[in-house]
């Protein structure tokens, strides 16, 4: 039998035996930033359509969460970096090919309009509250009165935000796993999914929980199709294609991914999901959680599995 | 002007002259290394065929880790030469991941470094790169592809080549001799 031995004399720390370059921030820092990303969207989306009232939990409830979530993410990002005192560099340059460097960008406008989004609405939280001095009042009017165009640029930011997630990894080609343009609207609909299921764990009202749920068994059902549609792509291409496709058919990957996403992830509270809007009595809490779960345990596996997947040559 | 490199993977016998040449010249940190031996054996026992390259980062004229880097640390020098520039560079770690070859590593300091075809300290005094000029098999060639006279020029023209991966769409410019 013909074989092809290659043995290499480098061995650099984290280069090799296999790339270990990217450690927990990275998939934390893409799930915290899809989860806020997810959440806003439907905060601008149901303020948009005139139902803020109709969907509290959507409007102003959820997104008290963001700056928190968004911190964290950036917290991460910035641990992960080793030359952390050059951290401002990030910001003197925009750099449109680099997913790094607009993600860094568009990162630093959602933050604060997530500030600005939880200021309009925290007499929900404390009803008593008083900016005190003018300048605030005055702030708080304007933003008010232009509180259509804060959703609109809170929506299309928030989508840019959740595609970037996964465009962060698909600008590799180094990565084979990752080198797939079905990335970005991948990880934007599981940010999506995990932020209707936020939604549905914090909502208090029937109405408002069934919306999401169906708007969340939605979401599940593109992913199903975008994962499955990911794999065809990656089978019918080149080898190192195939060789990435089976990280998960077989190889290393094959049991948490099918086990935590798919199975545990998606399917498990798609039908959670199902029964409960069919009227069985179910713990509301325990189909979003698991959503949420899945939605962590995807980027951590992508992540990793994307550093064992290369060219050979 | 374009720099670039030729191995011939006939003449190299794979000793590592090259891998501490560039250690001592560069202060590669230790347990580093920019450039390494690869051999590769191929075949059916007992017909077996070995294949001795010395490699380092190919100064890709369409780099990906140029094209990843968010702050422009990583970026086209003189020649075609990539380099890192450490008070840029933020160590996120993108061009790491861009990189096909991994010919790139995370300097204990924190910045990105990798081969930099001694390009300040060595090629613009007009010495070659420290691995060319170390090698005992001599099977290093380097120079201005735009000039057809360097000596890297002149092995290409005569010798079948190939480069690492060209199907990353990367444009290699370090030639390995066959
Ligand atoms: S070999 Fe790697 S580090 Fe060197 S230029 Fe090409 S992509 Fe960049
Ligand atoms: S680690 Fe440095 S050189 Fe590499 S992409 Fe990040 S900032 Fe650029």
């Amino acid at each position: 039998m013909r074989e092809e031995l290659i043995v290499s004399g480098r061995m650099n720390r984290l280069i090799d035996p296999g790339l270990h370059i990217w450690h927990w921030h990275i998939p934390l820092y893409l799930f915290l930033g899809g989860l806020a990303a997810g959440i806003l969207f439907f905060a601008a989306l149901v303020t948009i359509q005139g139902k803020a009232d109709k969907y509290p939990a959507a409007a102003r409830l959820a997104p008290f969460a963001t700056p928190i979530l968004l911190s964290i993410g950036l917290l991460a990002l910035l641990l992960d970096l080793n030359h952390k005192l050059y951290f401002w560099r990030l910001y003197t340059t925009i750099r449109l090919e680099s997913p790094m460097s607009w993600g860094a960008w568009t990162l630093m406008v959602v933050t604060p309009l997530s500030i600005v989004w939880c200021a309009l609405n925290i007499r929900d939280i404390f009803p008593g509250w008083d900016w005190k001095y003018p300048v605030l009042i005055r702030l708080e009017k304007f933003f008010k009165q232009n509180l259509l165009t804060i959703s609109w640029i809170l929506l299309v930011s928030s989508l840019i935000l959740g595609v970037y997630t996964g465009i962060l990894f698909s600008a590799f080609n180094a990565r084979p796993l990752w080198n797939t343009s079905i990335l970005g609207p991948l990880f934007l609909t599981s940010g999506l999914s995990t932020g209707a299921a936020a939604i549905v764990l914090l909502s208090r009202n029937t109405a408002e929980r069934h919306y999401f749920t169906r708007i969340d068994l939605m979401l599940i059902g593109i992913e199903i199709f975008l994962i499955i549609h990911m794999f065809m792509g990656f089978l019918a291409s080149t080898q190192v294609h195939i060789e990435a496709a089976q990280l998960f058919l077989g190889g290393p990957y094959t049991t948490v991914f099918w086990l935590f996403v798919f199975s545990l992830g998606l399917l498990l509270p798609a039908i959670l999901e199902i029964l409960e809007l069919r009227g069985f009595s179910m713990p509301h809490w325990l189909a979003p959680v698991l959503v949420l779960f899945g939605g962590l345990m995807f980027r951590f596996i992508m992540a990793y599995a994307g550093q064992a997947s290369r060219w050979l040559y | 002007m374009r720099y670039a490199m030729a191995v011939d993977t006939k003449k190299c016998v794979g000793c590592s002259d090259c891998v501490v040449g560039c250690q001592t010249e560069n202060n590669v940190p230790i347990g580093y290394c920019r450039d390494w031996i690869v051999e590769v054996t191929d075949g059916t026992y007992p017909q077996l065929e070995i294949e001795i390259r010395s490699e380092r980062c190919n100064h890709c004229e369409n780099s990906p880790c140029v094209r990843c880097c968010p702050t422009g640390a990583s970026h086209y020098a003189e020649g075609g030469v990539v380099l890192v520039t450490p008070d840029e560079c933020i160590g996120c770690g993108a061009c790491i991941a861009s990189c096909p070859y991994d010919a790139r590593y995370p300097h204990p300091e924190g910045y990105v470094d990798k081969c930099t075809f001694c390009l300040d300290n060595r090629v613009k005094k007009g010495l070659d790169p420290a691995c060319v000029s170390v090698c005992p098999t001599k099977c290093m060639y380097f120079g201005d592809l735009d000039d057809p006279n360097s000596p890297v020029s002149r092995v290409l023209k005569k010798r079948k080549w190939k480069t690492l991966i060209p199907e990353a769409g990367t444009n290699p410019q370090l030639y390995f001799l066959i």
